[in-house]
């Protein structure tokens, strides 16, 4: 400690005062306040401390690990000023609400949100508490950085899950007395948030069975990959077969609810194949494929419409091959006048077809067929021998089916002749073009299957939502789908559904902050590009341009489980 | 007739006239050379040779076949194969990967698994790095691997761009090697080089380039003997 000198205490002085800016920021935008209205632990803990500590926390990790000797106490010393200067800021912030009117400028600087920073202790005892409790947070993070691995992982999985079964509790609470009555979860929940005792068991039990498995893993796969290539197959094809029952049975699970929140993201999911096909595989940014989202789904409720507007007797079966070949062809329209451009001029005009077909669905011109602004109503549901697929839970055997399907299509392409075209002109279009692969037809088709997979997810879509209205095929789609594929890892086939489960499914559970939606859309993307350019779950060729450590990969995998469930 | 024979050919990028009536004649088995400064139009020649950039004027012909109607890819099923300049190697794929690339139009898989052998004789060095990434090979190895590439299309004729291009004068020299290698297996090839020193001795017969013009062509050992290539190109007084 007496070596440590004042030059040295500049990185936990840097770092403490970047978390303190994170944590003032993120409370008087609201954010602190808003969640601190969700319990995750019932009368200990909010989701407004957890996003309010999140910081401290990390930055107080960073510190320890950055501190000069590999001493315990000096990496603690470094968490515990990073701890104390990150809650100045928020000190300051409460001395200044308690003196000035801060609301006038600061609308978000509530009263409820200093309750909450102060412990409702008042100011000076409340300001220390605060202190205290980040200089404990900055301590508690350097401890962690100095225990070994085999209990610090355990440890923050534990914490991790617990967590997030808090903050998920009333629908995991509203799943449990479904299927084994109000016994055992009344023994985990009191209402919306977990029961302390309950939520200390589950950590001990989590951090436990991740301890025992953290230790077995090796063992476990070493045991498998010594077993006979034929039982090695015959476990393979029991996972398939496993995870296949799983999907077909998921719904039964879930309940309408979910039900309806995972075909959200199938809808998403399936789109997302078909860009990945076009900007994953074929390296063609494409920034308004909501355009033929919209055309499918405007196509399906054309054929298939009882209203007005309807032109055919079709059934949603019978409608579904047109759509997708309508969408089909209209990628080939798009590509056909695009074909000499790249990077930047081609998203600039897709973004224009995008934005022409929106305002087209829109127009007067147009009104007579699609309906303007008030869009086309009464399209019926998919007919079923006889009944038709009206709730969530059946809807979901439409989607999952179409999902399969563009995953198996994308799976077979990406290891064919066109695969490894598109990959080829991914990389380099004049090398390709030298190689003798032709560029015309490869773009074309890249847009094309991309399109029709689209189309499908809209026309589904549009039987699902039984009316479509224009302003339901904005840009803000085509960015979302977009977002997802480079969250999920561009290329990747689980990474579209991984990305589609978080960038939709989760904005869909966590509703009730949906004015914040986007700024952590932003953040999202931002620490992404910096921690984890290859997206969660990476394809082999783009793991192997950003990442040369292997070892990443597993790491990679257990985030997207997490992030699955 | 000639194997390749470039008729009065004037290219243009827009508005700038980078070819101005080049006329070249390549026969089967032989090494021919351009050479001339930065931006002579070298690299422009083989260009419009492989189909890159389209003549505005005058014609190519291979085999007596005009190529005019037939786009880049076409022009490779031809049996044009190019190693373009700065390598162009393919630098997320693998090296077998980017081998595969090379043999792209072809579809038998014999005669492609024997090829793969025969330029990993040729270059031993990537068949030890055959599951590496381009990328992180070093320059030498890469102008290796866009050669290897271009001799897995089996070309006839092979035109290469600057192939000494930013390598160490010891791994010059092997190149140079490798060309001659490839040009006794019976491949012809057109060869652009700023190191005409390197370029006229392995070449039968070279072209001087000047502003988009030839200034001079020759035996290379006429060349190699010519006072103004000597003054101009090869350093000597």
């Amino acid at each position: 400690m007496a070596k440590t000198s004042m030059n040295d205490l500049r990185i936990p002085l840097r770092l403490g005062l970047i978390a303190g800016g994170i944590s003032l920021g993120l409370s008087a935008i609201g954010m602190v306040a808003l969640f601190g209205q969700r319990e995750l632990v019932t009368n200990v803990l909010t989701l407004g401390e957890v996003i309010l500590l999140a910081a401290p926390l990390l930055l107080a990790y960073m510190s320890a690990r950055q501190a000069p000797e590999a001493k315990a106490i000096s990496a603690i010393l470094y968490g515990l000023i990073t701890g104390i200067v990150a809650a100045l800021p928020l000190v300051a912030l409460i001395v200044a609400a308690s003196t000035l009117d801060l609301r006038q400028f600061l609308p978000n600087v509530s009263p409820a949100l200093i309750e909450l920073l102060t412990f409702n202790q008042g100011v000076i005892a409340g300001s220390l508490i605060l202190t205290g409790v980040f200089a404990a947070t900055g301590v508690l993070a350097a401890i962690a950085y100095n225990l070994p691995d085999q209990i610090r992982s355990p440890l923050s999985s534990g914490l991790l899950w617990t967590l997030t079964i808090g903050l998920f509790s009333e629908i995991l609470s509203n799943r449990l007395r479904a299927f084994f009555g109000s016994g055992i979860n009344q023994i985990l929940f009191d209402g919306k948030a977990l029961n302390p005792f309950a939520a200390l068991a589950l950590f001990i039990v989590i951090t436990v069975i991740a301890a025992f498995w953290g230790r077995r893993k090796e063992t476990v796969q070493e045991q498998i990959s010594s077993l006979p290539p034929a039982r090695q197959r015959n476990l393979r094809l029991a996972s398939i077969a496993a995870g296949v029952v799983l999907l077909l049975i998921l719904p039964l699970i879930l309940g309408t609810y979910l039900s309806e929140v995972i075909n959200n993201v199938g809808i998403f999911a399936l789109m997302g194949l078909g860009l990945n096909i076009v900007v994953g595989f074929a390296g063609l940014l494409d920034l308004g494929y909501v355009a033929f989202f919209a055309i499918g789904a405007y196509s399906m409720a054309v054929f298939t419409s009882n209203g007005s507007l309807g032109i055919s007797d079709l059934t949603f079966w019978s409608a579904l091959p047109f759509c997708v070949a309508i969408s089909a062809f209209f990628g080939l329209m798009l590509g056909l006048p695009v074909l000499r451009m790249r990077g930047d001029y081609l998203a600039i005009v897709t973004l224009g077809f995008g934005e022409i077909i929106r305002i087209l669905a829109l127009s007067d011109m147009l009104k007579p067929v699609i309906g303007g602004a008030q869009g086309i109503l009464q399209i019926p549901k998919p007919p079923f021998f006889g009944t038709s697929l009206v709730q969530p839970e059946q809807l979901y055997y439409v989607i999952l089916a179409g999902c399969l399907l563009a995953a198996f299509v994308s799976w077979r392409l990406s290891e064919s002749r066109l695969g490894r075209q598109w990959m080829a002109m991914r990389e380099d279009e004049d090398v390709a073009e030298a190689m003798g692969i032709t560029l015309v037809s490869t773009k074309l088709l890249a847009f094309s299957i991309g399109a029709a997979f689209s189309g499908l997810s809209g026309a589904i879509f549009a039987s699902k939502l039984t009316s479509i209205f224009p302003h339901s095929f904005n840009l803000l789609i085509s960015i979302n789908v977009l977002s997802l594929i480079i969250v999920g890892g561009m290329g990747s086939l689980p990474g579209v559904v991984v990305g589609a489960l978080i960038l939709v499914g989760l904005p869909e559970l966590l509703r009730e902050f949906a004015e914040y939606r986007l700024l952590m859309y932003g953040a999202l993307l931002i620490v992404m590009m910096l921690m984890k350019p290859e997206g969660f779950w990476p394809s082999a060729v783009r793991r192997r341009e950003l990442r040369s450590d292997e070892d990443d990969f597993t790491e990679a995998g257990a985030l997207a489980n997490e992030a699955g469930d | 007739m000639a194997m390749l024979e470039v008729h009065d050919v004037h290219a243009y990028y827009g508005n700038i006239h980078a070819l101005k009536g080049i006329s070249i004649t390549v026969e089967e088995g032989e090494i021919v050379t351009l050479i001339g400064a930065n931006g002579a139009g070298k690299s422009t020649t083989l260009k419009t040779i492989s189909g890159l950039l389209k003549p505005r004027q005058g014609h190519v012909h291979l085999n007596g076949e005009d190529l005019a109607p037939f786009s880049a890819h076409e022009v490779v099923y031809k049996g044009v194969s190019m190693v373009p300049e700065g390598r162009g190697v393919f630098s997320r794929l693998t090296v077998s990967e980017n081998l595969d690339m090379g043999a792209f139009h072809r579809s038998d898989r014999g005669g492609i698994s024997a090829d793969m052998e025969r330029v990993f004789d040729l270059f031993p060095r990537l068949e030890e790095r055959r599951t590496q990434v381009a990328g992180t090979l070093s320059g030498g190895e890469q102008q290796m691997l866009a050669t290897a590439r271009a001799l897995m299309a089996r070309p006839s004729l092979l035109l290469m761009d600057e192939p000494s291009m930013g390598l160490a004068p010891v791994l010059v020299e092997s190149v140079f090697d490798t060309i001659v290698d490839i040009n006794k297996e019976g491949t012809t090839v057109l060869l652009v080089e700023q190191n005409a020193h390197m370029a006229l001795q392995i070449a039968s017969r070279g072209y001087v380039l000047q502003t988009g013009e030839i200034v001079l062509k020759d035996s290379a050992e006429g060349l190699r003997e010519n006072p103004t290539v000597q003054k101009a190109y090869l350093g000597i007084d």
